[in-house]
């Protein structure tokens, strides 16, 4: 049954519950964003999230995975998007793995995978080159030289750009910028020569960088999928990206919704909690019916991924969460705060920390505008 | 327009092309009687040629420093002031909120006290209402001011307040009553910030600013000639502060606020493109904007018919709730669309990778959520508009 948990799936996400809430919780976060961590996440907590096989749970066991499923490191990156903790999670394991997973050949899973599964190799998709998300419109170009390719271009918005040992790198090798066609996908040091990276600091605290190519060298083993098909593996990698980021962003907006329940039973104003107030409670009640079918288009396009259905099942299916939960993580983290009142407002309490995600996340791997038109598009109006 | 009036337009014109340094044109200048002290000259100069006209606080007697305008010169010097891009020269809850109070509960005496040294922007003063318990309900304070024959001694804390940690006086709302209905045991005080016993903690907002702050008062003693109004009344005069507070936090005084003046048009076009028609190129977020344009367009309208219908002058009323709720739901609409359309240039924090606007985009969208919590929240709002206005039962 897709839309339930089976037991394993279950205990996988108690645990993961148990962990975030006691090894990672929001004051993690915090701390990062006060000490102006310069990796933005916190090494030893990833090690033991490693330990606890989630950066493997997708892959083959002969990739040094767990062959668990997206299901499982949906539930798991649920419970991380409650805590907000920031990890390698999901730029190496939903999408720069999913990438290699995808499109790489037996001998790149082979010598790729095990090491992301081991937690030593972290990943970032270099795809962005623009405000707004286009996954077409790409310029930078990589052109053959002899055996090689030589890349240069600029990326922008790469999250976990600044940590990552190997960065994904979109470019075109043939067409023009719109086109689907003539792209590529190279693994690229983030170390080799002419690459340079940037980090950007983001509302969310959360790590994103800006990376110019400079006549990078490449060979053509470190094309990921085909010459000019890259588009192939992107659109497959970044609808698993897009319902990655749903389950995570499923787990903050209840979160956020939560706390604000608990907050509306709590908070007495006119002698009464402000939660019997009907202009709250409405709201509040609304709310809530929108995560539960965040909860459902969650679990369906987790599903969409392990049961194998079509490309174009999995693309409308990926289109459908991220739009919903986007827009529910935004009315929701929006309306926890000015269900606080002042206190909302305050850097001190955490609750707006779920706002600054919300923002930052609406703009990663399509808005809702980009996922309701490209919705509307695959269901042919 | 009269006569008279077209030569005060004239008379301000020429006042004004004079008056005013180039350099501040079109820009805000963090006005006096709010925040820190204004260090530069030019700032000065335009602030001094001001007072010297009453133009600080236009509306007000000359004997408290102010112009007299009547409500058709108090218009024209409006218009004049918003088509030079002049700025406010003074602002903060001196001009908008304890001074119009005082005018109207004020005795002579704390008249003559503190109005000139309001329209002089000499003191700066900070809002004592809510507290760690009263938001909402703010008539359930619990500050306490005891009778101590000459002076009340004062005990409590205050929360949110704006401006505390720069605020020479605070006005305050304190019990003098604990053992009667809540709203008839209330007083107003004034007092100063740098008395014994008040200390600040400053608290730092989502944005990564801080611009309110702790208030605790420990044996405070003030005397008996700063109580506002009547002993156990200060609820009349608290709630008429909060209209012209609302008043001026719609903007329904003056012309359009300074960090709105930069055109959402312009963000579109230069975040989105523009086809060869000259339309905003992505046809959904070009809706959003022509739907928030109306909405602000329509807004704008509505101030300005209120504001002629208004005959009884530029004493706020109950209607106050509807500018002051429409006005911050606009004002948060439009940096939720504006963030929108900027991607992910609309989301950075710091760093040269984003542009100063850039920048203050993503604080000012943060601040901008307070817009419907601070001075009675949206819903406080929409509850007095449908009781007071709507005559809606309980
Ligand atoms: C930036 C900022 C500056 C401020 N500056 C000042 C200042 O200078 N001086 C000062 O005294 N105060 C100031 N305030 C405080 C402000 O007035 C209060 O925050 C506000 O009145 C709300 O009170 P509260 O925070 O206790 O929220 P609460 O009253 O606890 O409200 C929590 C939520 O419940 C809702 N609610 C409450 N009652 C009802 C009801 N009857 N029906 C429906 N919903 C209801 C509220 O709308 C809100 O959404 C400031 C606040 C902010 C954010």
């Amino acid at each position: 049954m897709p839309m339930i948990l089976n037991d394993e799936q279950n205990m996988l996400k108690d645990s993961a519950k148990d962990f975030c809430t006691n090894n990672a919780p929001i004051a993690q976060l915090r701390k990062l964003r006060d000490e102006d961590n310069a990796d933005g996440f916190d090494r030893d907590t990833w090690k033991q999230m490693v330990e606890l096989g989630w950066a493997g749970i997708p892959w083959k066991e002969d990739f040094g995975g767990l062959d668990f499923g997206y299901k499982g490191l949906g539930v798991v990156t649920e419970e991380t998007g409650r805590t907000l903790t920031a990890s390698p999670l999901y730029a190496t394991v939903w999408v720069g793995g999913t990438a290699i997973n995808v499109g790489g050949t037996d001998e790149q899973k082979s010598s790729l995978l095990p090491e992301v599964a081991g937690g030593s190799l972290l990943l970032a998709l270099a795809l962005e080159e623009g405000p707004r998300h286009n996954p077409y419109g790409i310029e930078t170009k990589a052109e053959a030289k002899g055996g090689d390719f030589v890349i240069n271009g600029k990326k922008t918005f790469v999250l976990d750009g600044n940590v990552a040992d190997k960065l994904i790198v979109v470019a075109r090798t043939s067409g023009k910028p719109g086109d689907r066609n003539g792209l590529t996908l190279f693994l690229v040091d983030r170390t080799a020569k002419g690459v340079e990276v940037t980090r950007t600091k983001m509302a969310d605290s959360r790590n994103a960088a800006n990376i110019s190519l400079s006549g990078v060298t490449v060979s053509k083993d470190d094309v990921l999928g085909d010459v000019d098909k890259g588009a192939d593996v992107l659109d497959a990698t970044l609808d698993v990206a897009r319902i990655g980021l749903a389950a995570e962003l499923l787990g903050s907006a209840q979160e956020a919704y939560e706390r604000t329940i608990e907050y509306l039973k709590e908070r007495v104003q006119f002698g009464v909690p402000i939660g019997s107030f009907q202009g709250l409670k409405h709201r509040a009640a609304d709310m809530f019916c929108e995560v539960e079918l965040c909860k459902s288009v969650v679990l369906d396009a987790l599903s969409a991924l392990d049961e194998g259905r079509s490309a174009e099942d999995i693309a409308k299916a990926a289109s459908l969460a991220k739009a919903k939960v986007g827009e529910t993580f935004t009315l929701v983290s929006r309306e926890a705060v000015q269900m606080h009142g002042g206190i909302g407002m305050t850097d001190e309490f955490d609750i707006g920390f779920f706002m600054k995600r919300a923002a930052v996340a609406e703009q990663t791997f399509g808005d809702l505008i980009f996922h309701r038109n490209r919705y509307g598009e695959l269901e042919g109006y | 327009m009269s006569d008279a009036v077209a030569d005060f337009r004239a008379d301000v014109e020429d006042w004004i092309s004079e008056a005013l340094p180039s350099a501040l044109q079109g820009r805000e200048m963090g006005p006096a009687g709010n925040g820190p002290k204004r260090t530069d000259s030019d700032s000065q100069k335009w602030f001094d040629a001001c007072y010297e006209r009453g133009f600080t606080v236009p509306n007000w007697p000359r004997a408290y420093g102010g112009a007299e305008l009547d409500k058709a010169r108090h218009q024209v010097l409006r218009e004049v002031f918003r088509a030079h891009g002049a700025p406010q020269p003074l602002g903060g809850m001196g001009v908008t909120m304890i001074g119009p109070t005082l005018l109207e509960h004020g005795n002579d005496e704390q008249k003559e006290r503190h109005l000139p040294k309001i329209a002089n922007g000499e003191i700066r003063w900070c809002q004592g209402y809510s507290e760690p318990s009263a938001g909402s309900d703010l008539a359930s304070l619990r500050t306490k001011a005891e009778d101590k024959g000459d002076f009340y001694l004062v005990n409590g804390q205050k929360i949110w307040t704006s401006g505390a940690q720069y605020a020479d006086w605070i006005f305050c709302l304190v019990r003098t009553n604990p053992d009667v209905p809540k709203h008839d045991g209330i007083s107003f005080l004034l007092f100063s910030m740098h008395d014994p016993g008040v200390s600040v903690k400053p608290i730092v907002l989502i944005n990564g600013t801080s611009p309110f702050c702790e208030v605790f008062f420990t044996d405070v003693k003030v005397p008996k000639r700063d109580l506002v109004g009547q002993e156990n009344k200060g609820w009349t005069v608290a709630k008429r502060l909060l209209q012209h507070e609302r008043s001026s936090l719609s903007g329904l005084g003056g012309g359009p606020r300074a960090d709105e003046q930069g055109s959402l048009v312009d963000v579109a076009r230069q975040y989105l493109g523009v086809d060869e028609q000259g339309r905003v190129a992505d046809p959904s977020l070009r809706r959003e904007l022509i739907d928030h344009q109306i909405r602000s367009r329509a807004f704008a309208l509505t101030q300005r018919r209120s504001h002629e219908e208004n005959q009884a002058g530029d004493v706020p009323t109950f209607a106050t709730s509807i500018f002051k709720y429409y006005s911050s739901e606009t004002r948060k609409r439009r940096y939720e669309l504006q963030l929108r359309m900027m991607g992910t240039q609309g989301v950075g924090w710091e760093g040269d990778s984003f542009s100063d606007d850039e920048l203050a985009l993503t604080r000012t969208w943060l601040r901008s959520k307070s817009g419907t919590i601070a001075g009675g929240s949206t819903e406080v709002q929409l509850n007095i508009i449908a009781k007071r206005v709507l005559g809606l039962p309980d």
